[in-house]
């Protein structure tokens, strides 16, 4: 058992080293050209001199022509593509040594799409839910909600987030309210998907034997349905939460939020901060394995005291 | 053995299925009458409608003609009097719950107090022998175990009649074969009515009081047979002489329904 964890460990350092490895070699070709443009404004030499020669030459043979270039390609301000260690270092800075309640602390911006993401993923869940249990109960709802769920999902939802935005603040909503809609909208389809499939997951003998019991529908989705769905839910549940939080982030975008991981995103392309991006994209997918990760062990507790897990 | 009152009773019982392929006689002309306290079998190769006989009777199955009574009643009439608890060929326990918990199902169902339950849980796993195994889930059982915890559930709320369909069909021989001791004694304790479907010509003649032999297309009675053999049964009788007579016949019976047909 040990170790097997230590070799998973290795696997997973494997992974990484091989990422940072790959992103670093990246980096040069990416930066090269901006490094040697800011090494001829410094008049330092560089080969070849003009940047109107060198605007056609292929990164790679800048690269080789001007090897005492390569270490400033992962330390530029402004660089194409940051260097690993320069996003850590930007994490570090707006996590760490930031007030949380600096502008510029990405836990405060965290926080606001946070904050938005749950309002979404609670909205999104028990409206999903309350669709699933709707649809295994009436043959109606089953042929008439069911092909608008699936059609709601084929819209790009970066074309409907603007429009969810300006009809509900023209009805005077605005704030966390709109992005949580559009957080929802992302994250209530795996639940109903889910669910329907968990609260029909009980086989015919199963059901019969509730018949033989003279046992109402009620009792059969109380005792029987919806304990079997669980592993259903919770399967869902984490699908669910990683698209709240997108719909939190694109929620952002549109209405030039000044707060939240996608304002952070947003003010980082206007201004040509991709440090600044890159970090915010770290913080969103550090934020979306924490959820994730948080309901895979609320998942195992609850199956583990169901007596579901072993 | 019986006291001659029947309590299940068809007569000329139909049940047609329409099917994409033109309607299927699932059960055609069945006459029989079980009596209070017997153990009939029903055997037959599978598509004889052994289990739509027994469905019948518990109300999962409609025919669509002739007539069947329960305790006198209608089938649906008799299922809301809980008259019959019935005994599927999985265990088809639920993993959330324990084996006690289990049992509880139909009691919580049928509104018994918390008390009532906890004694009802406690007479029935002791039927079984699974006392201690109450707080035990499912999966820490093996299968000849989870079955019994299946007919302690089904004789949890004193159904005069058991149904079981093909209920050891899925388990290994020798469990099988302490099984059905097991449910020969729990069948004297009790004193209820049982019909038990199987395909299993040795388990029909050990078990039973009243073989009933079935073939298929249509699903009809060949024959049946009052077992001669004494209700005290040890596993060895099965090599006595009158036992093989009876398998012998009950052979015959399958072989005549077979037939028919070819």
């Amino acid at each position: 058992m040990r170790s097997e964890g230590i070799r998973a460990i290795w696997a997973v350092l494997t992974v990484v080293g091989v990422i940072l490895l790959f992103w670093y070699a990246a980096s040069v070709p990416m930066n090269i050209k901006g490094v040697l443009t800011e090494f001829e404004r410094a008049g330092q030499q560089v080969d070849p001199p003009k940047a109107v020669d060198r605007r056609d030459m292929s990164e790679f043979e800048l690269v080789i022509d001007n090897p005492y270039a390569i270490d400033e390609t992962w330390e530029q301000d402004r660089p194409r593509l940051p260097a690993p260690h320069q996003v850590a270092e930007e994490l570090w800075e707006t996590t760490v040594e930031k007030k949380i309640t600096s502008k510029r602390s990405l836990i405060y911006h965290s926080w606001v799409t946070l904050s938005a993401t749950m309002l979404g993923f609670a909205i999104g869940t028990g409206l999903g839910i309350l669709l699933a249990v709707g649809i295994v109960h009436s043959r109606v709802m089953d042929l008439s909600v069911m092909p608008w769920a699936i059609v709601s999902q084929t819209i790009p939802i970066i074309a409907l987030a603007p429009m969810i935005i300006v009809v509900l603040y023209s009805i005077g909503i605005q704030g966390i309210i709109p992005k949580a809609v559009i957080s929802a909208y992302l994250s209530f389809f795996p639940v109903v998907v889910g669910m329907v499939k968990g609260l029909r997951s009980p086989d015919a003998m199963q059901l019969d034997l509730l018949r033989t019991y003279s046992a109402s529908s009620s009792q059969g989705f109380w005792k029987l349905r919806l304990p079997a769905s669980m592993p259903y839910l919770f399967t869902s549940l984490k699908i669910g939460i990683a698209a709240s939080l997108v719909g939190a982030i694109v929620g952002e975008l549109p209405t030039g939020a000044v707060a939240g991981l996608g304002a952070r995103l947003l003010a980082g392309s206007y201004y040509g901060q991709t440090v600044q991006i890159w970090s915010a994209l770290f913080a969103a997918a550090i934020l979306a394995a924490c959820l994730v990760g948080l309901l895979g062990m609320v998942e195992r507790s609850v199956l583990k005291r169901m007596g579901m897990a072993q | 053995m019986t006291n001659g009152k029947a309590v299940i009773e068809a007569n000329g019982l139909n049940l047609t299925f329409q099917t994409n392929d033109g309607p299927i006689h699932a059960l055609r002309d069945v006459r029989l009458s079980i009596n209070k306290g017997e153990f009939v079998s029903f055997i037959g190769p599978s598509g004889c409608g052994k289990t739509t006989f027994l469905r019948c009777i518990a109300a999962l199955e409609a025919p669509t003609g002739g007539t069947l009574t329960v305790n006198g009643m209608t089938p649906d009439e008799a299922r809301q009097n809980r008259a019959y608890g019935y005994v599927f060929q999985a265990a088809g326990l639920y993993p959330w719950r324990t084996i006690a918990k289990n049992i509880k199902l139909p009691l919580e169902i049928m509104g018994y107090s918390a008390k009532e339950q906890e004694d009802r849980v406690r007479n029935v796993l002791e039927l079984v022998d699974l006392e201690g195994f109450g707080g035990k889930f499912p999966w820490q059982l093996s299968g000849g175990m989870q079955q019994r915890a299946s007919i302690a559930r089904a004789l949890a709320f004193d159904a005069d009649i058991l149904l079981m369909d093909e209920p050891f069909g899925a388990l290994d021989e020798i469990v099988r074969d302490h099984l059905n001791e097991q449910l020969l004694a729990l069948w004297a304790r009790t004193e209820k009515t049982i019909g038990f479907v199987t395909h299993s010509i040795p388990e029909a003649v050990y078990l039973s009081t009243k073989i009933v032999v079935m073939s298929p297309r249509p699903g009809r009675i060949t024959d049946v047979i009052d077992s001669p053999l004494p209700k005290e049964r040890p596993l060895d009788i099965r090599d006595t002489p009158e036992f093989i007579e009876v398998a012998h016949r009950v052979r015959e019976g399958l072989r005549a329904g077979h037939s028919d047909e070819e």
